[in-house]
């Protein structure tokens, strides 16, 4: 879907990225991730050509992005950032219809994609679509930035640290939100962040990079159990290793179907990081396992945890 | 706009504009006050023009001025914003600076050799003098817009004049506006000296009145200008707050 190929950038004499190359497949959900500085953000303003690189290419399904107007490409690409940066003198409603607008679509058609995706983003349009951009929480404001990066269904969306300056109760109620979309929608997404956890959560791929060099890509199990480096080690954080491990895999990957234990029940879909929290809480070295409704499936035991990965 | 009455009658606006044209046709009415009030006076009331004549040439003259001034203002505080007139800037603000530090009676005073009497070297003095403060409200206006808005526009896919026209200028605008306001009402007072070089303006009977020992003239000239000034600036604010509606929301 986006290639790069051998890219470098230079900003005066700093290199931000060095000779990158990078493809990233439809339907992929990939996490730049990398200390300030490493090239993360300008890799992804490479996609849209908010930046272009000094040497070397990029393409988009298969065509040399220098060669389509920019204007043109951007429309073809959602694109929210961390600043948000909603027109403060539109509505939210125009805010969103902001591409579809400049698309050209009738009136009848932008209306009914914006009160889609405020329904969407759990905002009831009848509610929000005349507000203000300065009516709203940060959280609402960023999910109107999103469902703008979203309005004329791009096939790619580029997510420039959306979620960093949001409180964290916040944050994970939207990555949960993206996370459902990607599922639901299969567009490709790239999310820049520094943000381990975010990137372990999120991505399908997780590209950790340098100063403007590829450290290492791979699923995020991968990443934590084979470091390419010690520095990929370094930054992931040694310490609860184990624990990120755990929070890659949900308890329905170790339940032990029909069993049951007494006690307080845990969540099918809860991560197996949250069952290691329940287990020392209760001290108990069992719990009872129920599905959304309510209904015991089964149970699960800390040794379970221990399970060799297959 | 329909606002009840009670509305009509606390609005300031209301008061100052009915003020104004009370006193611009009324002002002969007036003539036993003013007799009264300098008894040494032969001719107690400025009867050369009438007062609704130069009311209006007055509003025609800065009318003009101001429109050229925040025409031009905007657009060299577009250009020097943009990348291609970027290096322009330190010049530009310069230029413009300096031409503010000359006082209007001097511009007025090098026009009138070269172009002659009139209302034109009158126009030419307000025209420059209203260039600057909406040149730098266009700056710092532009310079005000969130970095992110603009980022947002430019990945949006918009081309830059899509995000000058629909973005940042009218982010802008509420700083924008004070500028063209205080451009506006400093024209309105520079006007009235303008009729020491031959433009009719609510400036005639203050001049005729300072050189002639006619203090009458002068309040009734100064009256008139002070109450323009005071309309304009409210009405400007006003409209001012219609076009950024947005700003109050909360």
């Amino acid at each position: 879907m986006i290639e790069w190929q051998a890219v470098s950038k230079s900003f005066g004499n700093v290199p931000a990225v060095k000779e990158l190359s990078l493809t990233i497949a439809p339907g992929e959900f990939v996490v730049l991730i990398g200390a300030s500085g490493s090239g993360k953000s300008t890799l992804l303003r490479m996609a849209n050509r908010l930046v272009d690189p000094d040497q070397g290419r990029v393409l988009f399904k298969g065509q040399d992005t220098r060669a389509l107007r920019a204007e043109d490409l951007r429309r073809r690409m959602g694109y929210a950032i961390q600043s948000i940066g909603l027109f403060a003198h539109w509505t939210v409603a125009r805010n969103i219809a902001t591409v579809p607008e400049l698309l050209g679509w009738p009136a009848a058609r932008i209306a009914a994609r914006v009160d889609e995706l405020l329904a969407l983003f759990d905002l009831d349009p009848g509610l929000y679509r005349g507000r203000y951009p300065q009516q709203l929480s940060g959280g609402q404001q960023q999910r109107v930035g999103v469902a703008r990066a979203l309005a004329a269904d791009p096939e790619v969306l580029l997510m420039d640290e959306p979620f960093g300056a949001l409180d964290p109760v916040t944050r994970q109620a939207l990555q949960g939100e993206l996370a459902r979309i990607h599922r639901a929608s299969g567009k490709t997404i790239v999310l820049v962040t520094h943000d381990i956890d975010e990137a372990l959560r999120l991505a399908s791929r997780i590209v950790l990079l340098d100063r403007g060099c590829i450290v290492q890509a791979g699923p995020p199990a991968q990443l934590l159990l084979q470091p390419a480096s010690d520095a990929v080690s370094d930054f992931i954080g040694r310490s609860d290793l184990g624990l990120k491990l755990l929070g890659l895999l949900s308890v329905a990957d170790r339940l032990r179907a029909g069993e049951s234990a007494p006690g307080e029940p845990i969540l099918v879909s809860a991560s197996l990081r949250e069952a290691m929290s329940a287990f020392v809480v209760r001290q108990t070295d069992r719990l009872p396992v129920v599905d959304a409704q309510g209904r015991p499936v089964g149970a699960i035991g800390l040794n379970d945890l221990l399970r060799r990965r297959e | 706009m329909s606002l009840p009455r009670s509305r009509w009658l606390a609005d300031p606006l209301c008061w100052a504009l009915a003020a104004l044209l009370l006193l611009t046709f009324g002002m002969p009415r007036l003539k036993p006050l003013f007799a009264a009030l300098f008894p040494a006076l032969d001719r107690p009331l400025y009867e050369q023009d009438s007062f609704a004549a130069l009311l209006l040439s007055h509003l025609a003259i800065v009318a003009l001025a101001s429109a050229v001034a925040t025409g031009l203002g905007i657009a060299a505080g577009v250009f020097v914003t943009r990348a291609a007139g970027r290096e322009f800037r330190p010049l530009l603000e310069t230029l413009v600076a300096v031409g503010q530090t000359v006082p209007p009676v001097a511009v007025l005073a090098i026009a009138v050799p070269l172009i002659g009497f009139g209302a034109l070297p009158a126009l030419i003095a307000l025209t420059l003098y209203g260039l600057l403060p909406v040149l730098s409200a266009t700056i710092a206006g532009l310079g005000s817009v969130p970095q992110g808005a603009i980022d947002a526009a430019d990945g949006a896919g918009m081309s830059g004049t899509q995000r000058l026209l629909r973005i940042e200028l009218p982010l802008a605008l509420p700083v924008l506006l004070g500028g063209v306001r205080s451009s506006v009402i400093g024209s309105i007072g520079t006007a009235t000296i303008a009729s020491t070089v031959g433009a009719s303006t609510l400036g005639s009977p203050i001049i005729v009145g300072l050189s002639g020992f006619n203090p009458a003239y002068v309040i009734q000239g100064a009256l008139l200008v002070g109450l323009l000034a005071l309309v304009t600036d409210l009405g400007l604010a006003r409209a001012g707050r219609h076009w950024a509606r947005w700003q109050q929301v909360d």
